[in-house]
């Protein structure tokens, strides 16, 4: 039964206010090294049949999962 | 002219709607429960605020799938009037009927409070009963109303009129004090292609009637209700 695991991402142009708030509470915690931080989505799938899923994975992300517009996608299958 | 409120699970600005177009201003209207596949007696449809289906995945990206959501997008298609209201937009921009997207505001907050608008295009079938910059006092409620857009898209938006609200402040002015969630362009309602779909983020039906701070929302519907006349 495999496994998909999918990670949704904000564009890199968009505004992260999550991340930035994130960010700034790690640097007031001392790690001031970290210079961004970008807040995404992980998803996890088990689906019911073996095979070559990777195009229906790719349509479910771009129908539903993630929005074309903002975010980005990628999935690992896992068997 | 008979218009419809649509009732996703978790909607909550129905009511308000229903009562607006009801009461204040004596039309007729239903409710169009989520399930229905048919909305063909509609002349303008209303997608409500609220937090359709807990905003889970991303604000309406559920809802957008819906079931009647297939006879409303076909309802749109054929020209009809539809407008989408705060959660009510985020779907239109989900089932891209709207281009761009709504993200959290840059301040995080939920953002409820009244807001000025500035009218950018008053030759249209929502804001003919407008004048261009005039300023509106109309309440957002929203915690995702950050419009964003690709920069051809808002170059598009811009060129044909589409943008027919702008955030400003009491004079009109567009300014990021005026701005309460960080929209691009101070974008706070945009029109399709030939205009029969409207999406806003601000709530027009909470600013119909004096009693409520405001009556500036009416413009919207007697606009709408005008262009349904003259049909």
């Amino acid at each position: 039964m495999p496994q998909v695991k999918v990670y949704v991402t904000l564009k890199p142009t968009l505004l992260d206010a999550q991340g930035r708030v994130v960010q700034k509470a790690l640097n007031s915690l001392g790690y001031s090294n970290v210079e961004q931080v970008r807040i995404g989505k992980y998803l996890e799938l088990d689906l019911s049949e073996d095979g070559d899923v990777s195009e229906q994975i790719k349509e479910m992300c771009d129908k539903l999962l993630a929005n074309p517009i903002i975010e980005n996608y990628r999935y690992e299958v896992i068997k | 002219m008979k218009f419809g409120v649509v009732r996703f699970p978790g909607s909550n600005c129905d009511q308000d709607a229903y009562y607006v177009l009801r009461d204040v201003f004596g039309k007729q209207v239903d409710y169009i429960w989520h399930q229905e596949r048919d909305v063909k007696g509609y002349d303008c449809i209303v997608l409500p605020g609220g937090f359709s289906y807990g905003d889970y995945l991303r604000t309406g990206a559920i809802a957008r799938f819906s079931p009647v959501m297939e006879a409303v997008i076909a309802h749109a298609q054929k020209g009809k009037f539809l407008i989408g209201i705060c959660n009510g937009f985020q779907v239109l921009c989900e089932s891209h009927l709207l281009p761009g997207a709504l993200v959290r505001n840059t301040g995080l907050k939920f953002v409820c409070r009244h807001v000025y608008l500035r009218v950018e295009n008053a030759s249209t079938p929502w804001t003919n009963s407008a004048k261009v910059g005039q300023v509106l006092r109309i309440p957002v409620a929203h915690g995702e109303g950050r419009y964003v857009a690709e920069p051809e898209t808002l170059q598009k938006l811009n060129e044909t009129g589409r943008i027919l609200f702008r955030y400003c402040d009491d004079k009109g002015n567009i300014s990021e004090a005026g701005n309460p969630n960080g929209s691009m362009e101070g974008i706070a309602g945009i029109a399709n292609e030939s205009f029969n779909v409207l999406g806003m983020m601000p709530h027009p039906e909470r600013a119909s009637e004096k009693m409520l701070q405001s009556a500036d929302g009416k413009v919207i519907f007697d606009s709408i209700i005008k262009t349904l006349l003259l049909q």
